[in-house]
C-alpha cells in the first residue's frame, strides 16, 4: 500500500499550531522545510487509514508485550505507552546543534562529579553553593577519592529537552541516575516500520538500532583493565519494576545476562553470579537500580534488590558500575540551575542549549520572586520524578495555589520555579483527526572512553487536549523521532 | 556461555506449566467429547479426583456439576491448577525469561494468556467447551512448534525438555492412577462396556487411542492399555519414553557443558529407569497399580529436587506444589 500524492485539499489543510513551534511546520520564522516531503505525504492520506494503521501499532506493542507496568490499588496492569504514529522530525543542522550541546553538558557534569568527589575546586570557589552538593541526599561520602575509569561518571545521560514558542531548544532537565526511555526509542521505530514504510521510504532517517552495541562498547571499555574478555550484566531490580520492558530490551541488545540482587554474590571483593556450574566472575554491570537500594551493607539496609558488599568491590576496582556511584548529585533539579555556570567554569565556554530560566527558592530573592508570580510560574518539588508534586500556576485553582504557597513557605529550599515553557507541539491522531499536541524531547548519550549521542531520542507527546505534562504515569505517549541525513528532505513530484 | 542458575529454573516451570495445561485441556476435551454415559456428573467429578483437588473444589462448590467443573478448572484464579493459573505461571516465567528466549515465544505465550484472561469474563457453555479445549490443546502445541524452530540450542533447551519430560511422565501417571482407582473397585464393570469406553477415553486423553489400536488390534484390557502408556517405547507419553529422554538429556547436558552438579539427579533416573523395565505390568498390577505409581511420582519429585539443588542453586520453591497434589 503506498501514500498518495498530497493534494491541496488534504488531511492537513484545517490543521492549526496556534501559537507554538510546530515540529512539523515549523515557527512563523524558521519553517520547517525539511519535514516538506513529509507534510506532503502525510496529506494525501486518509483518515480513516490512519487510524486504521495506529491501531494495529498499538495492538502490536501490546502483543509484543512492549509494555510498562502500572500499579493501581493492589492489581499490576500491562500497560503500552501510547504510540503515535506521526512522527517528529529534526533537521540534520538541528541535530548538530543538539548534539554538540550535549557532548558539552555531559562533559560538563562528568567534570563536576570528578571535581566534587575529589578537590571540590568549584565549591571553593563559590560558583555552587557547597551545602547545596555536600548536604544533598545523593552525595555519597563513599566516593570521595576514589577514581573511576576516564573520569566517567555519567554513562548513560538523558537530557530533557523542551522548545519554546521561539522554537529555542531548552533543556529542562538531566538525567544522570538510570534514565528510561531508549527501549522505546528503538521499538518505535521498528514499530513505524512495520505500519508505515511508505512514510519512511527514501526520506534518509539516520538509524537508531546500534544502541546496544555503542552501550556494550562502552561497558567493556570501563570493565577492570586486567580482564580479557569482560563479563558485563544487566542488573534489574526485577520483573514487577515498572521499566522491566526496558531491562529486557537492553539485555537483549547488549546479548549479556539480565540478573537480580540475588543472582549476585561478592566473595573477597569480587562479584560472582550463581549459574548452573556454580559461580561466575561479573566485571561490568549496567545496573538499573538506585544507589539508595545497591547494597545494603551500604546504603539503604532493608534493601532486597541489592547486592551485600558490591560497594566494596567496586571501590577495589574488581568490578565497573555504570553509571557510578554519587551522579544523583548532579541531576538534582536544584543543582541543575547551576549547569550554565558549571559549563563556563570547567570548559570556558557558553552553554550550547541553554537551560530554561529557573529560580532557585532557597534564595531569598528568588523565593520572593516565585511567591509574587506563582500564578505564572511551575512550581517543582526537587526531590520528585515522574512529574509528581508539579503546580502549574496558569492553570492553578485559587486553593491549589494557596496550598503551593504554603509548601514553599514551609520548606522553601525543596522547590525551583520555572516560567511556563509553551512547550513545541506536533501534529498527532486523535479521535477528531489529526490535532497539535505537546512535545519533549529526550535525547540519550553514552559515554565510556568518549561520548556517543544517539541520533533522536524519545518524544513524549501530551495526548490529553490542552496539557503540558507528557509523562507517561500521567497520560503522556510517545512518537518516533527522525533526525535527517544532510541534504534530505526536499519536495518531492515538483508540487509547491 | 553461562546459564543463570535462575534462568535455568524459569525454563524448566514454564515448560513444565505449558505440558501440564496441554493434558488438562485434552482431559477436558475428552471428557466432553467422549465420555458421555450413565454417570454423567461422576464423570467430571473423576477429574477433580484426578488432580487430588477434592478438597479444595468442595470449600468453593457444592457438587460436581459439569459447569462447577470445567469454570475451576478452566477460568479459577484461585485455584493454582486452572488453566488459566498455569497460563499466569507460565507467562511469568516467560516474562522473566525475555532475554533469553526467542521474541515469537514470548509473545505467543502473552497473547495466549491474555485472550484465556479475556474469556474467563465470560460463561463458557458446555457445547463449545471441546472447541475451546482444541484451541488450548492447539495453542500449547503451537508454542513447542515455536519452540523447537526459534529456542537456541544451548543450556537452556536441555533445561526447557528436562521440564517438558518430567511433567509428561507425571500427568501420565495421574492419568493412569485415577482411572484405575476409580473404575477397577466395582467388579460388575470390569469388561463392561462401560469399562471399556472408560479405557478409550484413558488412550484418547493422551493421543494414544491409533497408536495403540496398532500394537494391540484385538485386545483392550486394562492390563493392555496401562502397559502401553507405562511402557511402551514408541509412544510419546508413556512413562518409559519420557524417562528415557530424562536420562538422555541429563547425561548430554552434563558432559557437553562440563556440569559439576547433577550426579544424584542421574543416579535417581537410573533407578527409576531400572525399577520400569524390570518389572511386566501384570505383576505390577497385582502389587498394586496405584502404589507403584505413587513411587513413580516420588521419583520424579525426587529427580525435580536433585535437579534443583544440583543447577537452580537451592531447592525450587514451585515444587511444593507439585509435592501436595
Amino acid at each position: 500500500m503506498s501514500v498518495p500524492e498530497g493534494k491541496p485539499t488534504d488531511l492537513l489543510s484545517s490543521y492549526d499550531p496556534g501559537l507554538y513551534h510546530d515540529e512539523l511546520f515549523g515557527g512563523r520564522d524558521r519553517p520547517a522545510d525539511h519535514a516538506a516531503l513529509i507534510r506532503q505525504r502525510l496529506a494525501g492520506l486518509n483518515f480513516e487509514e490512519l487510524l486504521r494503521r495506529s491501531q494495529d501499532a498499538e495492538r502490536e506493542l501490546y502483543n509484543l508485550g512492549i509494555t510498562f507496568l502500572v500499579y493501581s490499588n493492589k492489581d499490576a496492569v500491562d500497560r503500552i505507552l501510547p504510540f503515535d504514529i506521526i512522527p517528529r522530525v529534526i533537521s540534520a543542522k538541528e541535530w548538530a546543534h543538539l548534539e554538540a550541546g550535549i557532548n558539552q553538558r555531559v562533559a560538563a557534569l562528568n567534570l563536576f562529579l570528578h571535581d566534587i568527589y575529589h578537590d571540590q575546586k568549584i565549591l571553593k570557589d563559590g560558583v555552587v553553593p557547597a551545602d547545596l552538593v555536600l548536604g544533598n541526599n545523593c552525595f555519597r561520602p563513599q566516593m570521595v577519592g576514589l577514581d573511576v575509569p576516564f573520569d566517567t561518571y555519567i554513562h548513560i545521560m538523558g537530557v530533557d529537552l523542551v522548545r519554546d514558542r521561539e522554537g529555542t531548544f531548552r533543556v529542562l532537565e538531566d538525567n544522570g541516575r538510570v534514565p528510561s526511555g531508549v527501549s522505546y526509542v528503538v521499538e518505535n521505530r521498528h514499530m513505524m516500520q512495520r505500519v508505515f514504510p511508505d512514510l519512511m521510504q527514501d526520506i534518509g532517517i539516520r538509524p537508531v538500532d546500534n544502541y546496544g552495541h555503542k552501550l556494550l562498547d562502552a561497558m567493556m571499555e570501563i570493565a577492570p583493565q586486567d580482564v580479557g574478555d569482560p563479563q558485563v550484566v544487566l542488573l534489574s531490580p526485577g520483573s514487577y519494576n515498572s521499566a522491566y520492558f526496558e531491562h529486557i530490551f537492553l539485555a537483549r541488545e547488549m546479548g549479556v545476562p539480565l540478573v537480580e540482587g540475588r543472582d549476585l554474590v561478592v566473595e573477597n571483593d569480587r562479584v560472582y553470579m550463581k549459574t548452573t556450574n556454580g559461580l561466575a566472575r561479573v566485571d561490568s554491570i549496567y545496573r538499573r537500580i538506585d544507589d539508595a537500594f545497591l547494597d545494603p551493607k551500604a546504603f539503604n539496609p532493608d534493601s532486597m534488590l541489592g547486592v551485600p558488599g558490591i560497594l566494596e568491590a567496586y571501590r577495589k576496582g574488581n568490578v565497573a558500575l555504570a553509571n557510578a556511584i554519587g551522579t544523583g548529585v548532579a541531576d538534582d533539579k536544584a543543582i541543575y540551575c547551576y549547569v550554565p555556570r558549571m559549563i563556563k567554569y570547567y570548559l570556558d565556554q557558553d552553554a550550547i542549549i541553554p537551560n530554561v530560566d529557573t529560580r532557585i527558592c532557597r534564595e531569598a530573592d528568588s523565593l520572593r520572586y516565585t511567591l509574587d508570580n506563582l500564578d505564572k510560574l511551575v512550581v517543582k518539588p526537587v526531590g520528585e520524578a515522574g512529574g509528581y508534586g508539579i503546580t502549574i500556576g496558569p492553570r492553578a485553582s485559587k486553593e491549589q495555589l494557596a496550598e503551593c504557597r504554603d509548601k514553599l513557605l514551609a520548606d522553601p529550599a525543596n522547590y525551583i520555579s520555572q516560567p511556563v515553557v509553551d512547550l513545541s507541539v506536533c501534529p498527532t491522531v486523535t479521535e477528531d483527526g489529526i490535532e497539535p499536541r505537546h512535545v519533549d524531547l529526550r535525547p540519550f548519550a553514552i559515554t565510556g572512553k568518549n561520548t556517543w549521542v544517539l541520533p533522536g531520542g524519545l518524544t513524549r507527546v501530551a495526548l490529553k487536549k490542552g496539557t503540558l505534562i507528557v509523562n507517561s504515569s500521567q497520560g503522556g505517549g510517545s512518537k518516533d523521532t527522525w533526525v535527517l541525513q544532510d541534504g534530505v528532505g526536499v519536495q518531492e513530484g515538483g508540487a509547491s | 556461555m553461562n546459564l543463570l542458575a535462575r534462568y535455568a529454573e524459569c525454563i524448566f516451570w514454564m515448560a513444565r506449566y505449558m505440558e501440564r495445561a496441554e493434558n488438562l485441556a485434552r482431559i477436558l476435551d475428552v471428557h466432553e467429547t467422549f465420555a458421555r454415559d450413565t454417570r454423567g456428573m461422576t464423570n467430571w467429578f473423576s477429574i477433580v479426583q484426578l488432580n487430588a483437588d477434592e478438597k479444595d473444589f468442595f470449600s468453593r462448590h457444592d457438587r460436581p456439576t459439569a459447569e462447577a467443573v470445567v469454570r475451576y478448572y478452566m477460568f479459577d484464579t484461585q485455584h493454582p491448577n486452572s488453566l488459566v493459573s498455569m497460563l499466569r505461571m507460565a507467562r511469568e516465567n516467560a516474562r522473566v525469561l525475555r532475554p533469553w528466549i526467542s521474541t515469537e515465544m514470548w509473545t505467543q505465550i502473552n497473547v495466549f494468556h491474555n485472550k484465556l484472561v479475556e474469556m474467563s469474563g465470560k460463561d463458557v457453555p458446555i457445547p463449545n467447551l471441546s472447541k475451546v479445549c482444541t484451541w488450548i490443546k492447539e495453542e500449547c502445541q503451537t508454542h513447542t512448534g515455536i519452540t523447537e524452530g526459534t529456542f537456541y540450542r544451548d543450556q537452556g533447551w536441555y533445561f526447557y525438555q528436562l521440564g517438558k519430560y518430567i511433567e509428561r511422565a507425571d500427568q501420565t501417571t495421574r492419568l493412569l492412577d485415577i482411572k484405575y482407582h476409580t473404575l477397577l473397585p466395582s467388579p460388575l464393570d470390569i469388561g463392561s462396556t462401560l469399562d471399556m469406553s472408560q479405557w478409550t477415553t484413558v488412550l484418547r486423553s493422551a493421543a494414544g487411542y491409533h497408536a495403540f489400536r496398532r500394537v494391540y488390534p484385538r485386545g483392550m484390557t486394562p492390563t493392555t492399555v496401562a502397559g502401553f502408556m507405562m511402557y511402551n517405547e514408541g509412544f510419546p507419553r508413556s512413562v518409559v519414553m519420557c524417562v528415557r529422554q530424562i536420562d538422555g538429556l541429563l547425561t548430554r547436558m552434563k558432559s557437553r557443558y562440563t556440569l559439576r552438579g547433577g550426579s544424584e539427579a542421574m543416579e535417581k533416573v537410573d533407578e527409576l529407569l531400572g525399577a520400569l523395565l524390570a518389572r511386566p505390568i501384570e505383576e505390577v498390577i497385582h502389587g498394586g497399580l496405584h502404589e507403584y505409581l505413587d513411587w513413580v511420582q516420588g521419583q520424579l519429585n525426587g529427580i525435580t529436587n536433585e535437579i534443583g539443588l544440583a543447577f537452580f542453586g537451592r531447592e525450587p520453591v514451585a515444587a511444593t506444589q507439585i509435592q501436595s497434589q
